[in-house]
């Protein structure tokens, strides 16, 4: 079942808090994973596994590189939903 | 009188079956108070495990460690995280700068949990579930990485591993390493996080468990007649450790020496101990003559003593064989009694209780001993605390490991 953008940024703000200790409404569409978040690549990969678990979507390693911010995983979350 | 080559102890931290922190794990100590307990679960109906008892940590590190940290970290590494921090902030916070401080922080077994909860996980679900953590999340090194992460520690990072002697073989790593000048300040100790259904299953099946699960918390019981074997603890202890030169420069509060580290293996058998004790008198002999003292100074033991037939007698043998007359005024205190035993973590804690006897002239009681044994060739403190002498004292905490590792340290009043 596809969730709705709102949906998919409140689930991964959850997953990122998690993982991070960050506040969930610092994990916003436009801050950067790596610059704003200081998420190293094995939290990175951590989120990722966490993500597809919850959205029940698969993002292969490849694409991981171009998820540089939280709107872009939300984007691709979305679209591999769809 | 101080040198450069004498180490002392400024610091202490401990999160144990006994409490969270060392205070209330030394009140629990000298009250004679066991840390063993039925298990809430079901791993002896799922499993066929014949032991249904442990000695689990009194304070879940989840009360105290943020998040992530507890999710990042195996259990082995949150205890000594946990210990690490209140030894640190204990010790005054010692400003340090990172290329004179050390880490030595042990491990019998490593991240077992997390090994095998990713064992499952990849089982069940496949390798692509697997979380990338698990790799530093499972290796032995992973709780003295996170401390050296955790202070910044730079003059060298190390885990010796040698089973139950674990913890006591680091705090004599970490002794070296300030005498030989490589660092000034040391934190050093032991952690372990296995109360789990597969080694409590290995260790039963090695029947070296106690069986008493109708009376837990009389089941670690060294020295007295009917005892039937260890009960496994879990938990972390870590000890800071300073030149008496750095201390005294920054006016710390200095608990005790350690004045003398002595190491040998027996090459006897792979679990039991020489029942000559050779190499158990080897090394409480060279950690006295490392010292400079003699046994007439040594009035406290803190025993291995893990309430096994052979293991608890071997060591008494031991004491009396090196000792000679002297052993009549030594106390000896089994203190695994009330901890249960904590593997890699057991040599680091029994090493705070001995830091602890020594600064507050008190040994602590032995608990469960209904009926000593006759063969006990040395007196031990049973039920109370017992009293230790005014003047220049010093203690021995003696801790063996499975594969025959001896360690013995020689602690002294500051």
């Amino acid at each position: 079942m596809a969730n709705t953008d709102q949906e998919i940024l409140t689930g991964l703000a959850e997953i990122v808090a998690e993982e991070t200790g960050l506040d969930t409404a610092d994990v916003v569409p436009e801050k950067s994973f790596t610059d704003d978040l200081d998420i190293d690549s094995l939290s990175m990969m951590t989120i990722v596994t966490h993500a597809e678990d919850k959205f029940g979507v698969r993002i292969p390693d490849e694409e991981v590189k171009n998820l540089a911010t939280v709107g872009d995983a939300v984007n691709f979350i979305k679209s591999a939903q769809a | 009188m101080t040198s450069a080559r004498e180490v002392v102890v400024t610091g202490l931290g401990a999160t144990t079956p006994l409490g969270g922190d060392v205070t209330s794990t030394w009140e629990a100590a000298l009250a004679g108070v066991s840390g063993a307990h039925t298990l809430d679960n079901d791993w002896a109906e799922t499993y066929g495990i014949p032991v249904t008892f442990a000695a689990t940590i009194k304070v879940d590190p989840a009360e105290v460690l943020s998040r992530p940290e507890t999710k990042r970290m195996d259990p082995s590494a949150q205890y000594a995280i946990v210990a690490t921090r209140e030894a640190w902030a204990d010790a005054g916070s010692p400003e340090v700068p990172g290329e004179r401080l050390g880490a030595v922080v042990s491990s019998g077994i490593g991240g077992i949990q997390t090994i095998l909860d990713s064992w499952d996980t990849m089982r069940e679900r496949g390798a692509r579930r697997m979380l990338p953590m698990t790799v530093p999340m499972l290796m032995p090194n992973s709780p003295s990485a996170y401390v050296s992460l955790e202070l910044g520690a730079r003059a060298g990072t190390h885990a010796l591993v040698s089973a139950c002697a674990s913890g006591a073989e680091a705090v004599g790593y970490a002794v070296d390493m300030i005498r030989s000048g490589r660092a000034d300040v040391v934190v050093a100790g032991g952690t372990e996080a296995a109360i789990h259904p597969m080694p409590l299953g290995g260790f039963a099946a090695s029947r070296t468990l106690s069986l008493r699960n109708d009376d837990p918390e009389r089941a670690s019981r060294p020295y007295d007649v009917d005892r039937d074997g260890f009960v496994l603890g879990e938990g972390a202890a870590v000890l800071v450790l300073e030149s008496a030169e750095h201390a005294a420069a920054r006016g710390a509060r200095v608990y005790a020496k350690i004045g003398g580290v002595g190491l040998s293996s027996d090459a006897y058998h792979i679990t039991s101990p020489d029942p000559e004790g050779t190499g158990q008198v080897a090394a409480m002999r060279f950690a006295v003559e490392d010292a400079g003292v003699t046994t007439a100074d040594v009035v406290h033991v803190n025993a291995h003593a893990t309430s096994t037939k052979v293991g608890d007698l071997t060591e008494t043998a031991s004491i009396r064989r090196l000792f000679g007359a002297d052993a009549d005024h030594v106390q000896l205190s089994a203190t695994k009694s009330m901890t249960g035993h904590l593997l890699g973590g057991a040599g680091a804690i029994e090493s705070v209780f001995a830091v602890k006897a020594v600064a507050e002239r008190l040994a602590p009681p032995t608990i469960n001993v209904e009926n000593p044994d006759p063969e006990l060739q040395v007196p031990l403190v049973r039920d109370e605390p017992a009293k230790l002498p005014g003047g220049d004292i010093a203690a021995i905490n003696n801790s063996f490991g499975f594969g025959g590792h001896n360690v013995a340290l020689l602690i002294q009043n500051a």
